[in-house]
C-alpha cells in the first residue's frame, strides 16, 4: 500500500505552497534590475556559492546569531529547522529501505509509519540499518518537541529567552503557528497509536503506543489522528506564504541574493520584498529599540517591517525612529532595517521637492593645503569643538582649510534619512564642488553625520575622508602631537553614526586612553545607546526625546566617571544637560591636554632616530 | 487671487494688506494637527539667524511659520523648498518646535493642497 | 521664652526677614552656607530704579539685625525634620538647631552661561555675562585692557525662556538689567556703539519703560529684536553675532568687541535640596511653589515652613524685601495660633 485518502491534505498543501512560492518569487526576480539578474546567475557558478551554503547551514540551520542573543532561544529555533529538515532526510532515507532504493512520491516518507509496520525490528535496536533509522527517527521527533516545548514555555517566561518584549502577532500569524505546533504533537500520537496496535515503533512512539493501548480504543483513534497529521501540514503549507513562516524559503533566498552583492536599492524593489518577507518577527529588534522608553511601542522595525508588507504602512511606523541602527545591530537574519524605513519614507515624501537653485552661485574655495576641515552644520553651534580642533592642527604643525568657517551647506544626510534621496543628491553635488575645488588630500570633519554620508554617497576622487577622532589618533600615533595624561576617569558615548554607522569604536577610545583611565560601560560599541538627539527621527516630542536621553545617561554613568566623553557635536549637546556631569568632545580634552609644541616633537624625534 | 490695477510702471500697486478673513486657514490647521508644536513658535527667529539655507538665500522658517498662520499660503511651497533639514533650527529652538517635521508637514499640506 | 525662628540663607531675603522676627520679639537664627551674609547682593554694583550701589543696599538692610538674630555661617543645612510640633534643622559641620518655624530664604543662583556652548561662554575671551560686568563695574576696571571698544552686544534670556536648557520661565529682571547695564558701559564709553538683542523687552515695573527711553534718546542705544543663535570669534578676538532681525526678517551678522549674556535666575541648588528633604510640591520651573500665590505667598505645603524672597521665583530686590516682610507676618501669625 502506498497511497491513502489522508495524504491529500498535506499532498495538496505543499503543492499550492509550492506554486504560491514559485509565482511569488518569479514575480520579483522579473522585478529585479538586469544587473542584479546577471549577478544572482553568476552566483550559482561562482566563489560565493559555498559561503552561502555555509551561511544558510549556519544561520537558517543552526541560529548561530540566534544562540549569541540567548541560547534557549538559539535551541528552540534550531530545533525546529534543523530537527524538521532532518526528520525530512532520515525519513526518505528511512522510506527508500522499503521501497528498494527508488524514489518514492512526497507523502511517502512523511507518512511512512502509515504505511511500513516492520515488526522484524525492535523498539531499542540501533545497530541494523531499520533499528539505527527508526531510533534516530524517534530522536528526532523528540529533538523537536523539545523545541515546541520551549516555544509554549516561552509564551509565559519569554524573560528566560533574552526577551523582555514579544512580538504583539496578529490572527493571521496565530493560526499559522497554532498548526505549526499541532503537527509535531499529531505525528507523534499518529505514530504511537499505530505502534501500539502494529508494533513497530521507535523506543518513544512504540513505548507511548504501549501505554495508550492500555486505555485508549487506539483502533478507532489510529484513521483519524493520520489525517489530523496530514490536515495540519496542509493548513500551515497553506497559510505560509501569507504568514511569518514566509521566512524559511524567504530567508535561504535573502542571504544568497545578498552573498551575490544585490544590494537594497531603490524602495520597493524585488531585494526588499524579499526582505519584508525574511522577517521571522522573532522580535529580537524591539527589546534593543529604545523608543519603547518613550513610550513609542509600535514602530519596532518588525512592525514597521510587517506593516511595509502588508501595505499598512502609515507616518506613525516609518517616522517614529531614531535610526541609531541597533535593530540592525540585533536582526538575527540581517535585514536591513534602516533601509526599508528610509525607503518607507520616501514613498511617503516623494511629492516633496526641494529646490536647491541658491547655491549654484557659490564661488568654491581654492586653497593649496592637503587638510580640508569641515565642522559640519553642528559643529558651529558647539564652538568648543571647532576650536578645539583649529588649536589641534596648529599645533601640529598641520596647512589646513576651513571649508565651513562661514556657515555651511548641510551634507544631504538629515535628507536622506528622510527618505528624500534626490533632494539630498542635489546637496551633494554642490558640497562636492566645494570640497574637490580644496584640491586637498584629506577631508577632516567632526560631524559623524557627514562622516557617514561623505563616505557613502560622495564621490571625491580619492580624497582621504577622516572623522577628527581618527585624525587626531593618527597625529597622536605620527608623534606630531603629544599628550599628556590627567587623573580623571571618563566614560566613553559612541556616537551612532560613527560606531554602528561607520564602524569607529577604538580610535577615539585609543585617544581618550592616553589622557584619562576610561572605564566601561555596560552597553557601548556595537551595543551603544543612541543620545535621544538623533536627526533620523522627525515626529518625536522633545519629552519623549528627553526620556530617551535619560535612560542612556543612567547606563553611561552608571560607574560615577568624571566626564562623559563623546565625539559627535549633536550627542554632546544632547547628553550635556547641566546636571554638573561634564560633558566634552574628544577633541576638546585632546586641546586642553597637548603638551609638547611642535619643534619638541621634531626634536624628539630626531634624537629617536640617532640613537636607533 | 492677485489684484490686477493699473500699472503705470511706477507704482507697487499689489494689495498689502493681508485680508485674514478672505485667506484660507485649513491649510495652517491640518499641519497644527500633523505637528502640535507649531502653535509654540514665539517668532524669536533663532531659527532663520541660524539657518543653513539663510546663508545663501532669503528664507526665514520663522516667516512661513508666520504667513502660514494669517492664511498667506501663495508660494509657500516654493520657500519651504529651500529648507535643507540639516537640523539647526530644532537644535536652537527656545520653544522645542519639531522644526523639521514642521517643515515637511507644511510642505504635505500645501501639496495635498486644501484650498 | 521667646519662640525661635530657623531662616536658612542670609541674602536680602533672609536678612529682612530676620530683622524683621526679631522686631516682632522673636529669637531669630540665620543659617548662612557662605563665609558672609548678603547673597548675590554683595556683588552687585548698582540696583535699579535709583542707582543705589548693592553694598550701601545691604549695609541699611543689615541695620535692623539686632542681638536677638545669630547668624551661622558656614553651614550648610543638610536635614530639615518637623518633629511633633517643631523642627530639628542640622548642619554639615554638626551644627543643629530646634526651630518652632523655618523660613527658607535660599534664593537662587545665576545660569551658567557655559550650558549655552553657541554662545561661546568659557570659549571666547570677550564673552561675558551679566554678572561678570557688575563685577567689573564694581572694581572699576572695565574693559581696562580695551580702551575704547567699538561696539558691545546685551543678549537678553540667556538660560531663560529656553526649554533647550530647560527654563521655560521668564528671570523678568534681566530686561531691565541690560537696560541699566547699556546705560552704565554708554555713561563710561560715550563713544561705544551699544546694542541690545532681545526677544520681547518686558519693561513691566515702575520707572522701566522710562529707562528704556531714556537709553534710545538720550543714549541711543539699539535695539534689534532677535534671539542671539550662536557667535563666532574673528582672527582679532571680535564676536560675530548671528541674529534674525525679526522685525525686518533678514538675518543679521553684527561685529561686536564685547558681547554681555544676561544670564538668567534658577533655583539656587540649596532651594532644590531642601524641596526634596520636606517633600514640596515639585513645579516644572524647580521653584518652590507656596501654598497659593496669590494669597499666601509665604506659606508652603507644610506649616511652619515658610518662604521668602527670590526661592520662590525671579524677585527684583525691592522685590525681595517686600516679600521678606510679608514673610515675617506670615510667621508671626502662625506662631501666635
Amino acid at each position: 500500500m502506498t497511497f491513502d485518502l489522508f495524504v491529500i491534505p498535506f499532498f495538496g498543501g505543499l503543492l499550492f505552497m509550492i506554486i504560491v512560492l514559485f509565482l511569488k518569487y518569479s514575480r520579483w526576480i522579473a522585478m529585479m534590475d538586469a544587473s542584479d539578474r546577471v549577478k544572482a546567475g553568476m552566483a550559482f557558478f561562482s566563489a560565493s556559492l559555498p559561503v552561502t551554503i555555509r551561511e544558510i547551514f549556519w544561520e537558517s540551520l543552526l541560529h548561530r546569531r540566534m544562540f549569541k542573543k540567548n541560547p534557549l532561544l538559539g535551541f528552540m529555533h534550531m530545533s525546529f529547522a534543523l530537527g524538521w529538515l532532518l526528520l525530512i532526510l532520515m525519513g526518505n532515507l528511512e522510506s527508500r529501505i522499503y521501497s528498494g532504493g527508488h524514489i518514492n512520491p512526497p507523502y511517502y516518507p512523511i507518512f511512512l509509519k502509515f504505511f511500513i509496520h516492520d515488526k522484524r525490528v525492535l523498539p531499542f535496536e540501533i545497530f541494523t540499518l531499520p533499528g539505527f533509522f527508526r531510533f534516530t527517527m524517534d530522536l528526532l521527533l523528540l529533538f523537536v518537541l523539545s523545541g515546541l516545548g520551549l516555544a509554549l514555555f516561552k509564551r509565559a517566561r519569554s524573560k528566560w529567552f533574552g526577551l523582555k518584549r514579544t512580538t504583539r502577532h496578529n490572527s493571521f500569524d496565530k493560526w499559522a503557528i497554532i498548526s505549526l505546533w499541532l503537527i509535531f504533537p499529531l505525528r507523534l500520537l499518529a505514530e504511537s497509536f499505530t505502534a501500539g496496535i502494529y508494533q513497530g515503533g521507535g523506543f518513544l512512539t512504540n513505548s507511548l503506543g504501549h501505554i495508550f493501548a492500555a486505555f485508549l480504543p487506539l483502533k478507532y483513534l489510529v484513521y483519524p489522528s493520520w489525517w489530523a497529521y496530514s490536515s495540519m501540514l496542509g493548513i500551515f503549507f497553506i497559510t505560509l506564504p501569507w504568514s511569518r513562516f514566509m521566512h524559511i524559503p524567504t530567508e535561504i533566498v535573502l542571504i544568497f541574493l545578498r552573498n551575490a552583492g544585490i544590494e537594497q536599492g531603490k524602495y520597493p524593489g524585488s531585494f526588499s520584498q524579499i526582505e519584508l518577507r525574511a522577517c521571522p518577527r522573532c522580535g529580537v529588534c524591539i527589546d534593543v529599540c529604545q523608543m519603547n522608553e518613550a513610550g513609542l511601542t509600535g514602530s519596532s522595525a518588525v512592525y514597521l517591517i510587517r506593516s511595509l508588507r502588508e501595505k499598512q504602512a502609515g507616518v506613525f511606523l516609518h517616522s517614529n525612529c531614531m535610526m541609531c541602527g541597533r535593530c540592525l545591530e540585533a536582526c538575527p537574519v540581517g535585514i536591513d532595517t534602516l533601509g526599508l524605513r528610509v525607503g518607507a519614507r520616501g514613498v511617503d515624501n516623494r511629492q516633496i521637492e526641494a529646490d536647491f537653485t541658491y547655491l549654484a552661485k557659490q564661488p568654491v574655495p581654492a586653497t593649496k593645503a592637503d587638510v580640508v576641515y569641515f565642522a559640519g552644520c553642528m559643529g558651529h553651534l558647539t564652538p568648543g569643538v571647532k576650536n578645539a580642533m583649529i588649536k589641534i592642527f596648529e599645533r601640529a604643525g598641520i596647512d589646513f582649510n576651513f571649508l565651513d568657517e562661514d556657515g555651511s551647506i548641510c551634507c544631504g544626510r538629515p535628507l536622506k534619512l528622510a527618505g528624500m534621496q534626490t533632494a539630498a543628491s542635489k546637496l551633494i553635488t554642490e558640497n562636492t564642488k566645494a570640497i574637490l575645488g580644496t584640491k586637498a588630500k584629506i577631508l577632516v570633519t567632526s560631524c559623524p553625520i557627514c562622516y557617514k554620508i561623505f563616505n557613502t554617497d560622495y564621490n571625491l576622487n580619492g580624497m582621504q575622508v577622516m572623522h577628527h577622532s581618527v585624525y587626531i589618533d593618527t597625529l597622536v600615533k605620527e608623534g606630531k602631537i603629544v599628550l599628556e595624561p590627567a587623573a580623571f576617569r571618563a566614560v566613553y558615548h559612541d556616537p551612532c553614526e560613527l560606531g554602528r554607522g561607520s564602524g569607529i569604536y577604538e580610535q577615539p577610545r585609543n585617544v581618550l586612553k592616553q589622557i584619562a583611565e576610561v572605564a566601561d560601560v555596560a552597553q557601548d560599541r556595537e551595543n551603544s545607546l543612541c543620545c535621544g538627539g538623533s536627526i533620523g527621527d522627525l515626529a518625536m516630542s522633545a519629552v519623549q526625546r528627553n526620556i530617551i536621553r535619560d535612560g542612556a545617561l543612567s547606563i553611561l554613568c552608571e560607574s560615577n566617571p568624571d566626564m562623559l566623553v563623546t565625539a559627535c557635536p549633536l550627542c554632546k549637546k544632547t547628553l550635556d544637560t547641566g546636571n554638573g556631569l561634564i560633558v566634552k568632545d574628544i577633541a576638546e580634552i585632546v586641546a586642553d591636554r597637548m603638551t609638547v609644541s611642535i619643534k619638541q616633537t621634531v626634536s624628539r624625534s630626531l634624537a629617536g632616530q640617532m640613537s636607533v | 487671487m492677485e489684484r490686477k490695477s493699473i500699472n503705470f510702471g511706477y507704482a507697487i500697486v499689489q494689495d498689502r494688506q493681508i485680508d485674514f478673513d478672505a485667506n484660507k486657514h485649513e491649510i495652517c490647521r491640518a499641519v497644527a494637527v500633523a505637528e502640535p508644536t507649531l502653535n509654540l513658535c514665539i517668532s524669536c527667529g533663532t531659527c532663520a539667524a541660524t539657518c543653513s539655507a539663510g546663508l545663501f538665500t532669503d528664507f526665514s522658517l520663522r516667516k512661513v511659520i508666520l504667513l502660514l498662520k494669517r492664511g498667506e499660503t501663495e508660494g509657500l511651497l516654493k520657500e519651504v523648498s529651500k529648507c535643507m533639514l540639516c537640523g539647526k533650527c530644532q537644535l536652537v529652538c527656545p520653544r522645542n518646535v519639531s522644526t523639521r517635521n514642521l517643515v515637511i508637514q507644511i510642505s504635505k499640506a500645501l501639496i495635498n493642497g486644501k484650498p | 521664652m521667646a519662640k525661635h525662628v530657623v531662616v536658612i540663607g542670609a541674602g536680602p531675603a533672609g536678612l529682612e526677614t530676620s530683622a524683621k522676627l526679631s522686631k516682632m520679639g522673636l529669637r531669630v537664627t540665620l543659617v548662612e552656607k557662605e563665609e558672609t551674609s548678603g547673597g548675590h547682593l554683595k556683588n552687585w554694583h548698582t540696583l535699579f530704579p535709583g542707582n543705589m550701589p548693592g553694598l550701601k543696599a545691604l549695609e541699611s538692610i543689615k541695620e535692623g539685625l539686632d542681638e536677638n538674630v545669630k547668624i551661622q555661617t558656614n553651614t550648610q543645612v543638610t536635614a530639615l525634620e518637623a518633629v511633633n510640633d517643631y523642627f530639628t534643622v542640622s548642619g554639615h559641620n554638626g551644627w543643629q538647631e530646634k526651630a518652632d518655624a523655618v523660613v527658607l530664604a535660599t534664593g537662587f543662583k545665576l545660569f551658567d552661561a557655559r550650558r549655552k556652548e553657541e554662545y561661546g561662554y568659557g570659549i571666547y575671551e570677550n564673552v561675558i555675562t551679566s554678572s561678570d560686568l557688575e563685577t567689573l563695574l564694581a572694581k572699576g576696571n572695565l574693559f581696562s585692557n580695551h580702551k575704547n571698544p567699538a561696539r558691545i552686544g546685551f543678549v537678553h534670556c540667556v538660560g531663560s525662556r529656553d526649554e533647550k536648557v530647560n527654563n521655560l520661565h521668564c528671570s523678568k529682571l534681566c530686561c531691565i538689567t541690560a537696560v541699566k547695564q547699556a546705560v552704565e558701559v554708554k555713561q563710561l564709553f560715550p563713544e561705544t556703539e551699544v546694542f541690545c538683542f532681545y526677544m520681547d523687552l518686558r519693561m513691566f515695573g515702575r520707572h522701566y519703560e522710562e529707562l528704556y527711553k531714556e537709553a534710545q534718546e538720550k543714549y541711543n542705544i539699539q535695539f534689534i529684536r532677535g534671539r542671539l543663535s550662536e557667535s563666532t570669534e574673528d582672527k582679532e578676538g571680535n564676536i560675530i553675532v548671528k541674529v534674525e532681525d525679526t522685525l525686518l526678517g533678514k538675518p543679521l551678522r553684527i561685529k561686536t568687541d564685547f558681547l554681555v549674556l544676561m544670564t538668567g535666575m534658577e533655583p539656587a541648588a540649596g532651594t532644590k535640596s531642601l524641596t526634596a528633604m520636606l517633600g514640596l510640591k515639585d513645579v516644572s520651573d524647580k521653584f518652590i511653589r507656596p501654598l497659593d500665590e496669590v494669597l499666601q505667598p509665604n506659606f508652603t505645603d507644610m506649616p511652619g515652613v515658610f518662604v521668602a524672597g527670590t526661592c520662590s521665583g525671579p524677585k527684583s530686590v525691592s522685590e525681595t524685601l517686600a516679600d521678606a516682610r510679608s514673610a515675617a507676618l506670615a510667621v508671626e501669625a502662625f506662631l501666635k495660633e
